[in-house]
């Protein structure tokens, strides 16, 4: 097997043994419905982690996802109850003000020099407080596009649904996975993740790239906001506060390496799905509390990240054969 | 024919700046300038800002509640100063509050003498810093995914600790470690000021300081000097866990009770941005434990002016993000070459015959 892919085998099989392991205490939980309420659920966390593997391959980090999502869940919510304007519109606005957001950031990580953490995260101010700015109360959002779209769904064999913002996560995700493996600008955030300065010398236009990346991040991250506000019907500025974490949980749960360079977007989507997962199991549970789903996550990024150093370093000195040959 | 292009080495970071020479020199700096602003400014909205009285013995004033609510992040910017001078970061400080000061209400309100609640609680706070610890240098991990994993669990843990429930209590010793007084002053001044003198003092009259420095500019070669790189980084992030155990603390106090979802949340933030206002560089190397105390104070006179002008307290993220942003162009490599150039080109016109 392709060393590389060896992470993502390693998170693929760990979550059908914990789907397996829960099924045999719960068999409820083998339905298509509660396979297409994963799916429901996590449709925000898993567009926004799509953004996100992009930023982390390129050996980088984007703190200011959820501050993204809250500021566009507000703005969508103002333009459409204040503003009188068609969701849709709203909702170009929204990504439109996004991609902005992200390719300023981009541009500052580039062309100040500063680690991304930090600009991110002045971006994480920015985005929060400006959303409380527009509005610190929640803005419930009635209109009846809102309500066709919650409605809209395809019924599988067992009464599963997969809603439309369930189907927007998977065209997400399949857009993230083209992206990443065919064609020049994922291949540009590949080389990136190696090394910044090979990539420069093979000729990868660096600013070009990092400004483009963290645009997709927002822009991403913008979407996961519109389809927060599909999910909640409301704009809310302290909405999806920490799911920047969630999101770096899933994709190094995911198999791409912290240290960018190596990775699959498909990862991601099994990262997400084993936080639904353990989300899911609690609330079968009963007895287990909330903070049990923090504790789980926590302990799940840890295995995660000493796994990638055991299969990492344990298969280093044979690199350079691999690659020979 | 020689096709290489010519290589002009310079160094990757710009050389660290000269001791400061006195105290005019050290109270020129940015920093103090935009103190003064910030305070002039709070001035302007609120005449009576500089206004101190003395009442029930101790000190009351806007320019007292300046430095003690700032405390807590002046404190965890201590810890935080010295962990991104050996280029890292640590971001599990909320969370590690949240604990330290969930184990401390836990243990006062199921009758453990307080003495004993703070020093588990400390010690609770080392234990953590130990853990990020040596997940940054046994396993190798990047600082900011080490500290992540405490900062998504930690708070977990905490909640698990006080069971989900808001745990007050109403210990005379927790209780005086939030708001009482010593002299005149409110404890949390006291404490962080004698830590600073303390940190500052063990870190510039012993070689720490230079040693710290040197695993920051570059590990490998700190070690190759004979430094014992983990040790030193084992040491930098148990004090940091410490030091953001006691801010737990605090916080527990002033408030006199535990909660472990909303104690210290953002306040890694807070303390990293003091960290950078006070001049700290990101890439490791230079660092001032004194001067992120200043960074500290400076957000907290932010934060106060924004509330007595009455603009709602959201404007502080806009502000703080602003501030950020500000620094960072004023830090970067342009703003450097800038200044170089100024000052460089009399020089080089009065060297060149």
């Amino acid at each position: 097997m392709n060393r590389s892919l060896r992470p993502l085998a390693a998170t693929a099989i760990i979550f059908a043994l914990a789907y397996a392991a829960a099924i045999w205490q719960f068999p409820g939980l083998w339905s298509t419905r509660v396979l297409g309420n994963f799916l429901t659920d996590n449709a925000f966390l898993g567009i926004a982690a799509v953004g996100m593997t992009f930023v982390i391959l390129s050996g980088g980090i984007d703190l200011s996802v959820g501050a993204v999502i809250g500021f566009t869940t507000v703005l969508v919510a103002t333009l459409i109850m204040w503003g009188g304007l068609h969701p849709l519109v709203a909702f170009a606005i929204a990504l439109g003000v996004a991609a902005a957001f992200g390719a300023a950031m981009g541009a500052a990580i580039h062309y100040l020099k500063v680690p991304s953490f930090i600009v991110t995260l002045a971006g994480m101010f920015l985005a929060r407080g400006g959303a409380s700015v527009l509005s610190p109360d929640s803005i419930g959002i009635k209109h009846a596009f809102f309500t066709t779209v919650s409605k809209t769904y395809i019924l599988f064999p067992g009464g599963g649904r997969l809603t439309v913002i369930g189907g927007v996560m998977l065209l997400v995700f399949l857009f993230g996975i083209v992206l990443a493996h065919r064609t020049r600008f994922g291949s540009c955030v590949y080389a990136l993740g190696g090394s910044e300065t090979s990539a420069a010398l093979m000729g990868v236009p660096v600013a070009r790239t990092t400004i483009l990346i963290y645009t997709l991040s927002s822009t991403l991250a913008g979407l996961a906001g519109i389809v927060f506000s599909l999910y909640t019907s409301a704009g809310y500025s302290l909405s999806a506060v920490g799911v920047e974490l969630d999101a770096i949980a899933a994709v190094v749960i995911g198999g791409t390496l912290l240290t960018g360079g190596y990775g699959f977007v498909a990862g991601t989507l099994i990262g997400v799905m084993l936080q639904g997962l353990v989300q899911t199991y609690i609330v079968f549970d009963g007895t287990l509390s909330s903070w049990w789903t923090k504790i789980v996550i926590g302990a799940l990024l840890f295995m995660f990240i000493l796994l990638q150093r055991v299969v990492f370093s344990a298969t280093a000195p044979r690199r350079k054969v691999t690659w020979k040959a | 024919m020689n096709t290489r292009p010519p290589v002009f080495p310079s160094p990757a970071t710009p050389p660290p700046i000269a001791r400061p020479a006195g105290w005019a020199s050290v109270l020129l700096r940015p920093q103090f300038m935009a103190l003064l602003a910030v305070l002039a400014v709070n001035w302007v909205l609120f005449p009576g800002f500089f206004n101190i009285t003395w009442q029930d013995g101790r000190l009351f004033g806007s320019l007292i509640d300046v430095l003690n609510r700032g405390a807590p992040v002046a404190i965890l910017a201590i810890g935080m100063t010295a962990v991104i001078a050996t280029k890292g970061v640590d971001l599990s400080v909320g969370a590690v509050m949240a604990i330290a000061g969930a184990a401390a209400a836990v243990m006062v309100t199921s009758g453990v003498p307080a003495w004993l609640a703070v020093s588990v609680a400390l010690a609770a706070g080392l234990v953590c810093g130990l853990w990020n610890g040596v997940l940054v240098t046994f396993f190798d991990i990047q600082p900011i995914i080490a500290t992540l994993v405490l900062m998504v669990a930690g708070r977990g843990l905490a909640q698990l600790i006080t069971e989900g429930s808001i745990v007050t209590f109403s210990d005379p010793f927790l209780i005086f470690i939030g708001t009482g007084s010593v002299l005149g002053l409110p404890t949390p001044i006291v404490l962080a000021t004698l830590l600073m003198v303390i940190a500052a003092l063990i870190v510039r009259r012993t070689a720490l300081g230079l040693l710290i420095e040197a695993v920051g500019v570059n590990r490998s070669a700190a070690r190759f000097a004979g430094i014992s790189a983990r040790t030193l980084l084992l040491l930098v992030y148990s004090f940091a866990g410490f030091c953001a155990a006691l801010s737990g603390l605090i916080v527990a106090g002033d408030i006199r009770g535990a909660d472990a979802n909303n104690a210290g949340l953002w306040l890694e933030l807070d303390a990293i941005l003091a960290v950078v206002i006070g001049g700290t560089s990101l890439l490791g190397g230079r660092f001032s434990i004194p001067m992120s105390v200043l960074g500290a104070v400076i957000i907290q006179a932010m934060n106060t002016g924004i509330l007595i002008s009455g603009f709602s307290p959201e404007f502080n993220l806009v502000v703080k993000s602003g501030v950020i942003i500000l620094i960072l162009v004023l830090q970067s490599p342009y703003a450097a070459r800038l200044v170089q150039r100024k000052s460089a080109a009399p020089t080089s016109k009065g060297r060149q015959p």
